[in-house]
């Protein structure tokens, strides 16, 4: 509990942030190592009066001060890096030192005892500091082998209570990272699917490309559970998205009070809704009406407008896209593709979708040449062969239709023959 | 805290089985260790999911605290009655520290404070970098601020129509590679542009990203409005004898990222002379000796990469600007584009603040409601966007190729007397 003392404490340490102006170097602020007091709040905040003593506008703390000092030390000076093994990686200093990263997958969604622990391990093993990486993954940093080796062993034999590892080791190399993705139905209100389920049966299931550098080339994967992507999966390696596919609902009697009207209509990069008056009970309405054929099922209206739902338990599917990436490492970034669509949205495994992003990325594993990232075979091979090579069935679906289309339609005789060429015109012909 | 009620989740539960971590264990083990009937609550929602294959989240909800507009995401369950504890279920994005490093002491007060506040569970982190406070009540969030603000010198990050809470890579911190300091320069930027975080005034959202190399590890070019990229305009740097100790397999490629599958003996040639996009390198195997023409380098990284022991990147260093880049809604998913190809920077960035600003000015004068900043360059034109609006010089840098096709838009006063013309006199040279 808070008493005049500790509220006296915390104002004198609001001094000491504002006397640094937050940018604390040299020791950490020490406002984290006063207690949390869960009265503090209650007692001085006035709702009444929201600005009295309110601190604004500060920021996130210092990034300096969570730093631990052999970081601090060589911070600019790193000279090399060796990954002695998946998922620890050796980083050698022009000053001598040496570190360890040891990376572990999380599944980002998680609870604060999973964060108490991995300040556990941390205060056993690595003075009191941890980091995460952008792809979800936390790495503990250790300053001897000897310290690598009893964190290895512990981190090894930490596990919940079905078994599931808690910190498996890997994200290194050539082999896959931890998959980046959204919220899903645990916590999202535009989802087609889920996200944390879908992630977990993927990495059950390629889970030993996680922790071992067999592939040809470094493999990001992501997974976005509708059009809006959170996270970078448009420039992926492997990435699944979730799709609607069925148009909005209207709820005309609803619509005029939780919606602006024009900022419904003007959701729409397709110009598929307009406004319309209908009458209800004698009265007349303002709403709207979508041009259904129109539709690309983009999910816009819904996110402008709550009276425009368009999630579908039976119409929402799956969508595989391959072949991005962000790295400029001999080829330039570039967009991921849509290889497969209508894939069944299939909780609690979703076992049509894992299966396809293991095949994606064994027939891959197979074929591609060391370095070559996928997107960087297919480039090589052709996107035909990809097809073949895959038994993916091609569709009308992967041919684009929106903006740029056309840069994307084969303007050259340079194609290879794969099983999809015939030699009659009449086995062209769509098959009735 | 009286006894909780738990739901029948059995299709949730089959996740709890598989390697990779799960996040159905954890929340249940949590759960059950503190009472918190939230877990319960959210784990027989997601079976709900499981089994409607749709979200069970109303559309948004605005809350928010006193003075900002973002920060705080409104959710709301469509499921009340079933799952009181989770009726109200919003998000708090807690703006992380550059670079992602935390003191386990911050961090576990951190935990404290949410096991009170709030349901206890979190992402780490969210897809923009924040970390993700998942779950509380409105009547909680003014209080969560107070403790944010006044126990723990931490503030919130964006959300909205406002500039997010920027994210850069490890930096300097931990890799040899990083060309500016990421951290620095995010802090810095983050700091200044603090009312455009908290106070949503632009036409949609924007992103800074930092990379420290054209690697890319934070896919700023996926991802940021701005992308800072880190690169460097001299010579790389190379040491011959360790070139010579790659070659003869004494150190092994790419610093182990490939041990798991036995490519054979390195090939200098077929490894790194080969796969130079701009074949500038040659490997003089009577002399032993590798010599690149670095004026053809495009810095890649590939061959940096594969020996990193015996290249580094040169020492005049500085970032590359690129613009523009965001994910599918509206138009279509953009990757940025070059802006400035290459500028040295210095803390603390005011001319690059400046220019922040001119680039805001125009996109919020002239911005249409959700129009990324890439999408009114793709309206207006990139060549109008640098002249007339940045009054940048055009640089063959900014594009892949010209143009194709000749639909020139003239300026009036670039045409030799105006476009002003009298058609009388017109008509007496040619009669009509």
């Amino acid at each position: 509990m808070a008493d005049e003392k500790a509220i006296e404490r915390l104002k004198e340490l609001w001094n000491k942030y504002e006397e640094v102006d937050g940018k604390f170097k040299d020791e950490m602020d020490p406002i984290f190592q006063e207690p949390y007091y869960p009265d503090v709040a209650e007692k001085l905040y006035n709702p009444q009066r929201p600005m009295e003593n309110r601190i604004t506008d500060i920021g996130p703390p210092y990034f300096w001060q969570f730093m631990p000092p052999i970081i601090q030390k060589n911070f600019g000076k790193w000279k090399s890096h060796q990954i002695i093994q998946p998922g620890v990686i050796k980083r050698i200093s022009e000053t001598g030192d040496v570190v360890y990263v040891v990376r572990c997958g999380t599944p980002r969604l998680e609870t604060i005892d999973y964060i108490r622990e991995i300040c556990d391990i941390a205060d056993k093993y690595c003075g009191g500091y941890v980091r995460w990486t952008t792809r979800n993954n936390v790495e503990f940093i250790v300053d001897s082998e000897e310290k690598l080796r009893a964190l290895l062993e512990d981190l090894k034999n930490r596990k919940h209570p079905n078994g599931s590892y808690k910190f498996p080791i890997g994200g290194t190399g050539a082999g896959v990272s931890n998959i980046v993705h959204t919220q899903g139905w645990i916590h999202c209100h535009t989802p087609a699917i889920d996200a944390s389920g879908v992630v977990k049966s993927i990495m059950d299931e390629i889970f030993e490309y996680f922790g071992s550098h067999k592939l040809p080339a470094k493999t990001k994967l992501a997974l976005a559970c509708c059009l809006n992507m959170c996270g970078a999966v448009h420039c992926s390696d492997i990435a699944i998205v979730g799709i609607h596919r069925k148009p909005p609902f209207v709820e005309d009697d609803r619509i005029s009070a939780v919606c602006e009207i024009p900022l419904a209509v003007a959701a729409c990069p397709l110009g598929a809704i307009r406004p319309a008056t209908v009458e209800i009970d004698g009265q007349k309405k303002k709403t709207v009406r979508v041009n259904v054929e129109r539709c690309m099922f983009c999910g816009n209206c819904y996110t402008m407008c709550p009276a425009m739902p368009l999630a579908d338990g039976e119409g929402d599917c799956i969508t595989i896209v391959v072949g991005g990436k962000v790295s400029n490492r001999i080829s330039p970034p570039r967009f991921s593709r849509v290889v497969l669509t209508g894939i069944p949205n299939e909780p609690p495994r979703w076992p049509t979708t894992v299966k396809w992003v293991k095949h994606i990325l064994e027939v891959y594993s197979k074929h591609a040449r060391k370095y070559e990232r996928i997107g960087d075979w297919i480039q090589r091979i052709g996107w035909e062969k990809f097809f073949e090579l895959t038994d993916i069935p091609f569709t009308e679906k992967c041919i684009d239709d929106y903006r740029l289309a056309y840069t994307t339609y084969r303007t050259s005789t340079h194609f290879k023959f794969t099983k999809h060429v015939k030699t009659k015109l009449e086995d062209y012909f769509i098959k009735k | 805290m009286g006894e909780v009620k738990k739901h029948d989740t059995p299709m949730v539960d089959d996740l709890k089985k598989g390697p990779w971590p799960s996040f159905v264990d954890d929340i249940y083990t949590y759960g059950e260790k503190h009472k918190k009937q939230a877990c319960f609550d959210i784990m027989g929602q997601l079976e709900l999911s499981y089994k409607h294959k749709e979200t069970h989240w109303k559309h948004g909800g605005i809350v928010g605290v006193f003075g900002y507009g973002g920060g705080v995401i409104g959710r709301y369950s469509d499921q009340q009655e079933r799952f009181p504890a989770i009726w109200a279920f919003h998000t708090l994005r807690v703006h992380h520290p550059a670079g992602k490093w935390y003191n386990t002491t911050a961090l576990r007060k951190l935990c404290e404070m949410w096991e009170h506040r709030g349901s206890g569970l979190v992402n780490f982190h969210g897809s923009t970098g924040d970390i993700i406070l998942l779950g509380t009540v409105t009547e909680q969030l003014e209080y969560t601020f107070y403790d944010l603000t006044h126990q723990l010198h931490w503030d919130l990050g964006g959300s909205g129509s406002n500039l997010r809470s920027p994210a850069c890579c490890m930096g300097k911190s931990l890799c040899q590679w990083a060309l500016f300091d990421v951290q620095d320069m995010d802090y810095e930027l983050t700091m200044h542009f603090q009312d455009e975080l908290h106070r949503p005034a632009f036409p949609y959202k924007f992103k800074f990203k930092f990379s420290g190399c054209p690697l890319d590890c934070v896919a700023a070019v996926a991802r940021a409005d701005l992308s800072f990229i880190g690169t460097w305009i001299d010579d790389i740097k190379i040491d011959q004898e360790a070139v010579r100790a790659y070659v003869n397999g004494e150190i092994p490629p790419n610093a182990g990222a490939f041990s798991d599958r036995d490519w054979g003996p390195f090939d200098i040639k077929k490894e790194v002379i080969d796969l130079c996009p701009t074949q500038c390198m040659y490997w003089d195997e009577k002399e032993q000796k590798l010599y690149i023409n670095n004026k053809e380098c495009n810095r890649c990284m590939h061959c940096i990469a594969v020996m990193p022991e015996a290249l580094k990147p040169g020492d005049d260093r500085g970032v590359c600007v690129l613009i523009g880049a965001k994910s599918v809604i509206l138009e279509g998913a953009q990757l940025s584009t070059v802006l400035i190809p290459f500028m040295r920077v210095e803390p603390p960035y005011d001319e690059l603040k400046d220019f922040i600003y001119k680039i805001w000015d125009y996109w919020m004068e002239n911005g249409k409601n959700r129009e990324r900043v890439g999408e009114i360059i793709q309206r207006i034109g990139l060549n109008k966007f640098l002249v007339d609006v940045l009054e940048i010089e055009p640089i063959p840098q900014h594009i892949l190729v010209p143009r194709a096709e000749p639909y020139i838009f003239w300026r009036e006063e670039e045409v030799p007397g105006g476009w002003a013309r009298d058609l009388a006199e017109f008509r007496k040279r040619h009669p009509a």
